[in-house]
């Protein structure tokens, strides 16, 4: 009996259910998909390099989800408690007809298990579609080939899934028992009775707050952007909790002044159905001014993760392409007080040991990088403590890196790029660090001489070489300065490098000789640390140290964190906006039910149809847009302080990141607004029961 | 002159095995500047045949003409503009929209029509000062009374200056004082600015103003008397009469 009453308030209250079902798929496989990219993944990947990433990506994806399940957690149990309240008058006939609260308690949880269940199958179903789909997006990430690629369903994301929605489906019954074991029959009775009292505020007040928050929010904007440089990590929760409190307020007395200003202007107000548009929305405004802050807060979040992930991407994947002009960069840093461990240079030391890691390579390049001791702060002469209160994140004490002519037109010939020619006692500078760049050429166009090695060199160049030295630099180099041959002094060198290029273009002939090259260095290193060791023992100091980056690894490195910041922004990014949206339309939804009767009196009094649809269409487009455009407005500011913050890292192109983030909300968001409006539309066609 | 008239109309409801005929051949009219009740019992077919007149119901047969115009013709668009301007409304629950000022609701009235903005306010001002609600005009419906929110949809229904007013039980709702005011408006509203009413009733005291009442039975035409030079009471007594012959509900009613 129980069951066949709750089947058929289901089914009754489809309309107010659907979006409610249609959300909790969307989590529900949302949840499953990022939860079993990382099995995906692993099929389609093949390097252990590679495979690290994915583990790591696992991981992260798997602590996110805690935070995503929180999230999802509130929005459940938000939406069923709505949907409970909307049925009071429900509960009120049970009641009176003598059913006991534990009965009631008992359809409402049969309810929830059912649209549980049913939503939890969907949605891994959904999810088990929607993760192939990802599939192809992650081999096209790591660049494999997805001819090996077979249909997948990832066992311990099913779990994972099921066992957090279980979790949640228990506490909204919970949840919905205790409240149920509250309700008081006369209460429930009198729910139907809406006051529709429109609490008009006070219009100077609501101005006065208006200008009040609007002030607060430009303080909060002029602190994260203009004044940057003073930000401390506590003016930071402060901008932060201002930024909160005057959203709320500026939702406050907006709607107190909404109505106010349009009905000052007779022309609009009276215009057609603009009265009763206007009245509708303000009627509700009130209610609606908590979740709209909230969903303008959330709104901010997602805008500026997804611009900053996909901009971060998109940096990473253009230095993919740009970086690694070649195979292998093996780097000896090597100081000695051990006799018998100096060696004058790498290639001697494997000659000692009897092979040499540049067997292998097609082509490769040896050279130096020597310091003398003249620090950043030395190049910009002058202009030193200017820049260091320009530029706080550098460090201005940094000693610069210096390089032989010989040796960077070598490399630079390896790399089939710009050599540098300088005349004599001249000097020139490389970099591609974008800020300090910046800081570079403005002190290069003044062309200062540079004292070096106890040398007085001219400037060649009013601007710095773009590039780098190292194979990994990664839009990185903060600066090497490049002088001629014999200005150095030998033993100022701190590290001798060699980079190579194989002769080959085979993935798995490049994969054998990095590990070829490895396997030596490894051993070679093994030797050196039992050194130490031993030289410790004995009270001498060894320090020499010897690493190897291969073309494949630094690929597979960057590729990964690409990735991995691509699936965080897209995951979080994607619930937030669902939760936004779903929201709304319940709140809207709700809405239109409940003015059902206005609508028909309208249509009774000769409204045209497309009318009803206008005033619905603004109602609707409305209440996503208030909070919408605010949080863009947020966003602009976030942005800009995001990309002060995070110098370097971001792409230059930052329109590419906007309008995909702008694409995916509006998939999204535009999508709850369409369901919204499009459900709407047929609640308020309803014309129930043709007066007999 | 003829304004409204009826032929024949049927209205029938469910299906072969189980047939309602609600409305069962009906015919008649009502000339312009007329006030016309209808009564009859519950179930005697007098909300159904307003609804048919009004277009909210479409009839089995028959053709129902305004202004020479065939209404059981007209489909969409046409329909909602014939509603819009040959028609006022008048409910038993008012049908204001609560979320509007009494203004408000009667200038939607005004706004649908797409009538001049300037010209509203002095309208308005004009037919509440009429109905007596001039100085309710800035509340909202739950701040009237019940006497209150029906004659500002009384001004909403004939500020747009409608061919016929349609009112349905339209003191169902209020006590025995405020139907009388509204009633009086009624008589004031068709002496004094011809205005055409049709009213919907089974309470014989509101048919006692009007100056025609056409009673109905188990949905065909029952009878008919005028008031003609009568007293109100003279008019009243003899629709009393009438409902007597009538017998069952009516009587019930009163």
């Amino acid at each position: 009996m129980l069951f066949k009453l709750s089947i058929r308030n289901i089914r009754r209250s489809v309309r107010d259910y659907a979006i409610y079902f249609f959300t909790l798929i969307i989590g529900v496989s949302i949840f499953y998909v990022f939860n079993a990219i990382g099995g995906q993944a692993a099929m389609i990947v093949i390097d252990e390099s590679e495979y690290n990433i994915v583990e790591l990506l696992t991981s992260v994806i798997s602590v996110i989800s805690v935070f995503v399940a929180v999230v999802l957690a509130l929005l459940i149990v938000y939406a069923s408690r709505f949907l409970m309240k909307r049925r009071h008058r429900e509960y009120a006939l049970y009641m009176m007809l003598g059913m006991s609260k534990g009965k009631i308690s008992g359809i409402l949880i049969t309810e929830t298990l059912m649209i549980g269940i049913g939503s939890l199958g969907i949605g891994l179903l959904v999810g088990v579609g929607l993760s192939q789909l990802m599939s192809a997006f992650v081999a096209n990430l790591f660049d494999a080939d997805m001819t090996a690629y077979e249909f997948t369903v990832s066992e311990s994301a099913m779990v994972m899934t099921i066992i957090f929605f279980a979790i949640m489906y228990l506490l909204v019954m919970l949840f919905n028992s205790f409240a149920v074991t509250k309700m008081k029959l006369i209460d429930l009775i009198h729910s139907g009775d809406k006051s529709e009292r429109v609490a008009l505020r006070n219009p100077v007040l609501s101005i006065l707050v208006f200008i009040v928050a609007a002030a607060g929010l430009g303080y909060a904007y002029y602190g994260v952007t203009t004044d940057f440089t003073n930000l401390s990590v506590k003016r930071m929760y402060l901008y932060i909790g201002l930024g909160i409190v005057t959203t709320f307020l500026i939702f406050w007395s907006i709607s107190g002044l909404i109505l106010r200003i349009v009905k000052s202007v007779k022309k609009v107000y009276y215009k057609g159905l603009n009265t009763f548009t206007l009245r509708q929305i303000s009627s509700r405004v009130n209610t609606m001014v908590f979740s709209m802050t909230i969903i303008c807060l959330m709104l901010f979040v997602t805008i500026c993760t997804l611009s900053t992930c996909i901009s971060i991407r998109n940096s990473l994947n253009k230095s993919i392409k740009e970086a690694c002009a070649a195979d292998v960069e093996i780097e000896f840093r090597g100081m000695s007080l051990n006799e018998e461990m100096v060696c004058e240079s790498l290639d001697e030391y494997y000659a000692v040991k009897g092979y040499n890691p540049t067997d292998f390579m097609s082509s490769h390049v040896n050279y130096k990088v020597y310091k003398d001791g003249s620090t950043l702060a030395d190049f910009c002469g002058d202009r030193a403590k200017e820049f260091e209160e320009q530029y706080r994140v550098f460090m201005f004490s940094f000693e610069e890196n210096i390089i032989k002519q010989s040796d960077y037109n070598k490399l630079m010939e390896l790399y089939g790029k710009e050599k540098v020619t300088l005349h004599g006692d001249e000097y020139a500078v490389v970099c591609d660090f974008n800020r300090m760049q910046e800081i570079r050429d403005q002190v290069l166009a003044g062309k200062p001489d540079l004292t070096l090695f106890d040398t007085t060199l001219h400037c060649a160049y009013d601007k710095c070489f773009i590039g780098a030295i190292d194979i990994w630099s990664n839009n990185s180099n903060v600066g090497v300065i490049i002088v001629p041959d014999d200005v150095v002094s030998e033993d100022a060198a701190v590290k001798e490098a060699i980079v190579g290029k194989y002769d080959t273009d085979d993935k798995e002939k490049i994969r054998e000789t990095n590990k070829k090259i490895k396997d030596r260095i490894e051993e070679l290193s093994n030797e050196w640390s039992n050194k130490l060791l031993s030289g410790q023992a004995e009270g001498t100091y060894v320090s020499n140290s010897i690493s190897c980056e291969t073309r494949t690894e630094i690929v597979a490195e960057q590729m990964g964190l690409s990735a991995i910041i691509t699936f965080l922004g897209l995951y979080i990014g994607i619930v937030f906006l669902i939760a936004c949206g779903a929201i709304i339309a319940l709140k809207e939804l709700s809405g239109s039910v409940d003015s059902l009767p206005r609508y028909q009196m309208l249509r009774k009094i000769g409204v045209e149809e497309s009318s009803i649809t206008g005033s619905i269409f603004k109602q609707t487009g409305i209440f996503f847009l208030m909070p919408l455009i605010l949080a863009i407005v947020h966003s602009v500011f976030g942005m800009k302080f995001v990309s002060i913050g995070m110098e370097g890292m971001l792409s230059d192109e930052m329109w590419t990141s906007i309008f995909i983030t702008a694409g995916i909300i509006l998939l999204i968001y535009g999508g709850y607004f369409l369901i919204t409006f499009i459900s709407s539309k047929r609640i308020v066609r309803e014309m129930p029961g043709k007066t007999e | 002159m003829e304004l409204l008239k009826v032929e024949h109309i049927e209205k029938y409801y469910g299906n072969k095995s189980s047939l309602t005929k609600a409305v069962d051949d009906i015919s008649f009219s009502v000339d312009e500047g007329e006030f016309v009740a209808i009564m009859g019992a519950s179930g005697s077919g007098k909300t159904t045949l307003l609804n048919c007149i009004s277009t909210i119901d479409r009839v089995t047969s028959g053709h129902i003409y305004l202004d020479n115009e065939d209404v059981t013709k007209l489909k969409g668009k046409a329909l909602n503009r014939f509603r819009r301007e040959k028609l006022g409304f008048i409910f038993q629950d008012f049908n204001l929209l609560d979320t509007l000022t009494g203004y408000e609701n009667i200038s939607l009235a005004l706004s649908i029509q797409k009538k001049s903005i300037s010209a509203m306010d002095g309208v308005i001002k004009d037919i509440a000062a009429k109905l007596g609600i001039g100085e309710i005009l800035n509340k909202y419906p739950y701040q009237m009374s019940g006497g209150e929110k029906q004659r500002v949809a009384c001004a909403r229904a004939i500020v747009t200056e409608p061919k016929l007013i349609l009112a349905d039980e339209p003191t169902g709702a209020l006590d025995s004082k405020s139907s009388k005011m509204l009633l009086e408006r009624f008589s004031y509203l068709n002496k004094e600015l011809g205005a055409t009413i049709m009213m919907v009733t089974h309470d014989s005291f509101s048919a006692s103003y009007a100056r025609r009442v056409i009673f109905l039975k188990d949905g065909k035409n029952f009878s008919e008397i005028i008031r003609g030079n009568k007293s109100r009471k003279q008019f009243f007594d003899e629709i009393i009469n009438v409902v007597t012959l009538l017998g069952g509900d009516v009587s019930d009613a009163l």
